[in-house]
């Protein structure tokens, strides 16, 4: 800790008088920290001349627990890290151990990890830009997004029986088929979710006071946003066209058409609008998932890696042990080490794994998005007000499941 | 006893003295009572315009809740932070809800129903909203955080930048009909063009009025993402209580205000004289409830301003448009002869 007693600034009135800046414990306990963040203000007046962020309040040590586990017992913290949008940390986990050990999942199951990505990229955002809403003072776009939101999660329950840790992604493809109906419903769901996104624009987009609160706040430019490592809507926001799935597409993302909205401007405003936009690309991507999605397998029809059906363990001896090793001492992965990375709805987060040829990973390092965006906090509010230091923290689209893992 | 009552003291001064005392309990139980119901009213419209039910559990249709809500408040232990002034914390609610009472005083809600039917009304009433920035000030001073700090400190600019252009919009309705007095404002005869002239004033007005009681978009003092509850937040139990029925009844306060200034008091809407059978208290009661519906609608519609911005909209946009528009009646009324 550098900065931990840092030194005492003053500010020259006059000769005489000296005024030591106020400074002010934001959160953790506070409505607008988005959880634990805790951030000490330095401020003159209403003038924010500092931002210090204090992490680590949700430390749970996730990375020191995934080496004691099977690799399949990872799965779950990876839903616990960005708690918002789980499938797409389970994402990133699932290729890294592919990759390690040289499979490919079958069609289907890439079609349903790209439609529950994109579905999970719709929630965090709906989350996101109803929260930062929340931040600067409007509440209805809040309940009415979280009611749509909730539509979204019925198909995160109906696939995986969970509404929020899915658990559902496996190396080698997914935990099982989705349930009967549940395209078609999803279907209907893609056509009627834009009515809310328009009524959510409606009540924000063009109004006045929120682009007086939002608009010029929070400005990193193109350079700056590459500097501080931004990814993500943040890095899009700073007209960057930078998408993992377009540059390094992963599962059948380069089959799907769709577009990269850019920001031009790198300020609340902007990452807002990328948001909403993206929200629509997400909305498309499902759509053609569900329209062009094959029949077929799941997961790998390799019984080392991905469990036998239940079935074929009542007769096959072959099975039943297979089933046994995997649930008991998982498989073993070869030495190697990989860093994959997916696009995440809050940017770039990526797994460094190294397996050492065991049942459990040598060392999994997870690369969360909002570590490296909160770190811009202090310069992106500095000069600002109170006031827009928390429509800066609501348009970061942080989680603190992430930042402190 | 009964010499008491027939002795000139009784019929002089006893008889006026019990009359006023039980005008004055009326006016505040019925005033006590719509704050109740406000809140619910507020919780049942938001909830229809953020497509949720609001309160529906307590008593038929959710009606109990605000006897509910003030049985829990009132039944709750009042905390006093050590670091905090006392004495000045604890008087500042009632400071505040006080002075939220003591101005219905001269609301007239029908012809002659008003207590003090005094000359310079609308003085009094100004002058009584004005100080309801002492119990503000107060609180955020008294509580010693921060935060509070900085929502009195807040409220304290807010409220005076506001009262500058509302003073100036009554000044305006003030030269159209030429009396102090608020039944005679009512009452006072406005041309239509008048009433035209008026309406951008009705607006300034209308924004004012939700700034001067820190009502969304200007609820800065409070700003409960930015400074979580700002003056209130040392506040619990029935200090806290009294704070939010001041509130309201502040609300209402103005609410009246708008429809004695702008929307003709008891009298039937649009002079149609054929509506005059229904009794004015209740036309006064719904216009006051449309006024009291925007404040509602407008909370549920719009983000916060910030603090610099809603200074910039009371300096550089009201005053100036107010002043300007102080001319302009004046002139008007002076050329084409129209001043009462």
């Amino acid at each position: 800790m550098v900065h931990s007693v840092h030194t005492e600034e003053v500010i020259e009135v006059s000769a005489q008088t000296q005024i030591k800046p106020m400074t002010m414990n934001f959160g953790p306990q506070h409505p607008a920290a988005h959880g634990v963040l805790r951030l000490v203000l330095e401020m003159e007046g209403e003038i924010v001349e500092r931002s210090d962020p204090h992490i680590g309040l949700l430390h749970r040590g996730t990375e020191k627990l995934i080496e004691h586990k099977t690799y399949t017992q990872a799965i779950p913290y990876f839903d616990r890290l960005d708690y918002v949008a789980p499938m797409n940390q389970e994402h990133a986990f699932a290729l890294g151990v592919e990759k390690l050990l040289g499979i490919t999942p079958p069609r289907r199951a890439q079609y349903i990890r790209v439609l529950f990505c994109e579905l999970g990229r719709i929630l965090n955002h709906i989350l996101n830009i109803t929260t930062f809403a929340l931040d600067v003072g409007a509440i209805t776009p809040a309940l009415w997004g979280f009611e749509e939101r909730e539509k979204g999660m019925r198909f995160y329950d109906a696939v995986c029986g969970a509404r929020l840790h899915a658990n559902y992604f496996r190396p080698g493809g997914v935990a099982m088929d989705m349930p009967a109906g549940l395209a078609e419903e999803m279907l209907e769901w893609t056509e009627s979710c834009p009515k809310t996104l328009d009524d959510l624009e409606t009540l924000l987009t063009d109004n006045r006071i929120f682009k007086q609160r939002t608009v010029d706040i929070g400005v990193a430019s193109t350079e700056e946003a590459l500097d501080w490592g931004f990814t993500g809507p943040m890095l899009r926001g700073s007209d960057v066209a930078w998408d993992l799935r377009k540059s390094q597409p992963y599962d059948v993302y380069e089959e799907m058409n769709f577009d990269v909205p850019v920001g031009k401007t790198g300020d609340c405003y902007a990452r807002y609008l990328v948001r909403v936009a993206e929200m629509r690309e997400s909305l498309k991507i499902m759509r053609q998932c569900l329209k062009s999605m094959p029949d077929g397998p799941v997961k790998v029809n390799d019984y080392k890696v991905s469990p036998p059906p239940r079935a074929e363990m009542k007769d096959s001896m072959e099975a039943l042990i297979h089933h046994f090793k995997l649930y008991t001492e998982g498989y073993h992965v070869p030495a190697g080490e990989t860093y994959t990375a997916v696009e995440a709805p809050k940017g770039e987060f990526g797994v460094y794994l190294v397996a050492d040829g065991t049942n459990k990973p040598y060392r999994c390092h997870i690369r969360a998005p909002g570590f490296a965006h909160l770190q811009a906090l202090d310069f992106i509010s500095k000069g600002h007000m109170l006031a827009d230091v928390v429509s800066n923290i609501g348009s970061m689209d942080i989680v603190f499941g992430e930042i402190d893992r | 006893m009964t010499e008491f009552f027939s002795s000139d003291l009784w019929t002089i001064y006893g008889l006026p003295f019990a009359f006023m005392m039980a005008h004055i309990g009326a006016i505040i139980g019925v005033v006590l009572l719509f704050v109740a119901y406000y809140t619910y009213f507020e919780r049942k419209v938001m909830g229809a315009m953020q497509r949720r039910q609001g309160p529906n559990t307590v008593g038929p249709f959710g009606l109990l809740q605000p006897i509910a809500d003030g049985i829990k408040l009132l039944s709750k232990e009042t905390i006093v932070p050590t670091q905090s002034n006392g004495p000045v914390f604890v008087i500042a609610p009632m400071l505040l809800f006080t002075l939220a009472l003591i101005a219905w005083a001269v609301i007239p809600v029908n012809a002659k129903w008003v207590l003090a039917d005094i000359n310079v009304g609308i003085l009094y009433l100004f002058a009584v909203s004005s100080m309801g920035v002492y119990g503000v000030i107060m609180a955020g001073w008294a509580s010693n955080s921060k935060y509070a700090f900085l929502g009195g400190l807040r409220s304290a600019s807010q409220m005076v930048s506001y009262e500058v252009s509302m003073g100036l919009v009554i000044v305006c309705v003030l030269l159209c009909v030429g009396t102090l007095n608020l039944s005679e404002i009512i009452t006072a005869d406005r041309p239509t063009w008048v009433q035209i002239l008026l309406f951008p004033m009705l607006i300034v007005f209308l924004i004012s009025i939700l700034a001067e009681t820190n009502r969304a978009p200007f609820d800065l003092p409070e700003g409960e993402s930015e400074i979580t509850g700002g003056f209130m937040v040392e506040y619990s139990a029935m200090t806290f209580a009294l704070f939010f029925l001041g509130e309201y009844a502040n609300m209402i306060l103005m609410s009246a205000m708008t429809v004695v200034l702008f929307l003709g008091g008891w009298l039937p809407p649009f002079g149609i004289e054929a509506l005059a059978i229904v009794p004015g208290v209740i036309w006064f009661v719904l216009k006051t409830l449309l006024v009291m519906f925007f404040f509602i609608w407008t909370r549920a519609t719009f983000p916060r301003y910030r603090y610099d911005q809603l200074m910039r909209l009371g300096w550089k946009i009201f005053l100036p448009f107010t002043l300007f528009y102080v001319v302009l009646v004046s002139g008007l009324l002076v050329y084409f002869d129209a001043l009462p």
